[in-house]
């Protein structure tokens, strides 16, 4: 791989990045057909793809490794190719929701047609975080907007102050609202973190805006303007549409949101920065997140399973992300992942004697869930005094 | 001697403190850096970085 010269490299993935802005367009269509045949499966198109389609893919067609050759990183890029499909997402994105909204109010649904609609909706805005991510890393002010205007149908635009300012910061520590531990659950990391990232964005914001002398209650306030777009659009849907529209726009943002925080949950289980002497935490490095290169998952989330070298190089754009042999990797990619994640015994299962690994079974250096390390601690030294009792009978 | 903040996280690179704990000296200028050094906080590149006033 390193022998083929930068001239002659090709993205082999170019028109493969289509899927991602592909996936709303679906939801529109789905539909639109809907409204066709009554077929009421189409309203449920959301939680097909993402539950059945994307793992059945990623488990059929499996991973790719292949990296990028550095010298052919900076015409990588350069291409505005790779911005204009994070924009592509966008246009449909919000078609899709003021379907589902115009749907909802209509009162002809059954209540499990509701249902689908209201996952559908909140699945393509939820994935739509992965595209307000990407651009919120962006230093353009254009792309700065269109990351808050992507979070506005999903009621979580202040993602884009906390993820940058917040999480980047301090990932992989027991401080981060956003990295869960090992041993939590993700029904309790989910409270922990929806409550957090509020706290932590809205901090982070009074204190840049007392730096500049203005108040939290400023219009230059980057959580409150994301946050009155949500508004903007929630009342003028509300208002044409009714007040069943409404409750449709909150609980699809409750879904879509839980479905972000589900893979924040994934992304850095158990993983733990050390603290250095002088208080400060070492760099965060490829050891501190967890990986993935099922090609089908990443094609639709701009490889953000790549999240090692996303966290060593946050603005590198998601073209260029590098497979790191030495970072831990996950069985499967985050959309298989996730169900798991919703069942925690089945997601102990899975994960804890990965992390246990990982750290060559000294849980010490982990990042464990407060007040249940010493049964974490007893029960994988147990497993680690078996496991070498059995290799030196062996 | 001049002080860089980090656009992203604040993060504040003062010349005369140097960054130690990574080898760079105290009294090392900016341009002295190598343009591979990133945030320690938060992983932005150099160039994300603006002069401060102090």
């Amino acid at each position: 791989m390193a022998s083929t010269p930068a001239n002659e490299w090709k993205d082999g993935k170019k028109y493969l990045w289509l899927m991602s802005p592909l996936l709303p367009l679906l939801g529109v269509l789905a539909f639109a057909a809907y409204a066709f045949t009554g077929f009421s499966a189409l309203l449920w198109t959301g939680p097909i793809l993402v539950f059945l389609v994307v793992p059945l893919l990623d488990f059929l067609i499996g991973t790719d490794p292949v990296n990028a050759p550095e010298s052919a990183v900076p015409g990588l890029v350069a291409q505005k190719y790779y911005k204009y499909i994070t924009y592509a997402y966008i246009p449909s994105q919000f078609a899709v929701t003021v379907m589902g909204a115009l749907y909802a109010a209509s009162g002809q649904l059954a209540i499990w047609e509701f249902a689908g609609l209201v996952l559908s909706v909140g699945t393509l805005n939820g994935i739509g975080i992965n595209t307000a991510h990407e651009l919120g890393h962006k230093a353009g002010k254009l792309d700065r907007w269109l990351a808050r205007l992507t979070l506005a149908p999903v009621a979580y635009g202040h993602f884009f102050v906390e993820h940058n300012r917040g999480h980047h910061v301090r990932v992989a520590t027991p401080e981060d609202p956003a990295s869960s531990r090992m041993g939590e659950t993700f029904w309790q990391f989910l409270p922990r973190t929806v409550t957090g990232s509020v706290r932590s964005a809205c901090e982070l914001e009074r204190k840049r805006l007392a730096r500049e002398g203005r108040s939290f209650w400023s219009v230059e306030n980057e959580v409150l303007q994301a946050w009155a777009m949500t508004v903007a659009l929630f009342a003028a849907l509300t208002i044409a549409l009714g007040p069943v529209a409404l409750l449709f726009l909150v609980l699809q943002a409750a879904y879509g949101a839980s479905l972000l925080e589900v893979i924040n949950y994934i992304e850095h289980y158990g993983l733990l920065r050390r603290k250095q002497e002088n208080g400060r935490y070492e760099r965060c490095q490829p050891q501190h997140s967890w990986n993935s290169n099922h090609i089908v998952t990443n094609l639709v989330l701009y490889q953000l399973q790549r999240h090692s070298d996303h966290h060593a190089h946050p603005t590198r754009p998601f073209q260029a992300l590098r497979h790191f042999e030495e970072a831990p990797q996950l069985p499967s990619g985050y959309a298989s992942m996730l169900i798991a994640a919703y069942i925690p015994p089945l997601w102990f299962r899975i994960m804890d004697h990965r992390v246990v690994a990982h750290y060559k079974g000294d849980l010490s250096v982990a990042n464990l869930q407060p007040g249940r390390e010493e049964k974490l601690l007893a029960k994988w030294s147990a497993a680690n005094d078996n496991a070498s009792e059995a290799q030196q009978a062996a | 001697m001049k002080k860089w903040q980090c656009t992203i996280c604040d993060f504040c690179y003062d010349e005369a403190a140097g960054f130690p704990e990574e080898g760079i000296a105290p009294g090392t200028r900016w341009e002295d850096i190598p343009d591979d050094w990133s945030c320690p906080d938060c992983g932005m590149g150099k160039s994300d970085f603006v002069m401060q006033e102090v």
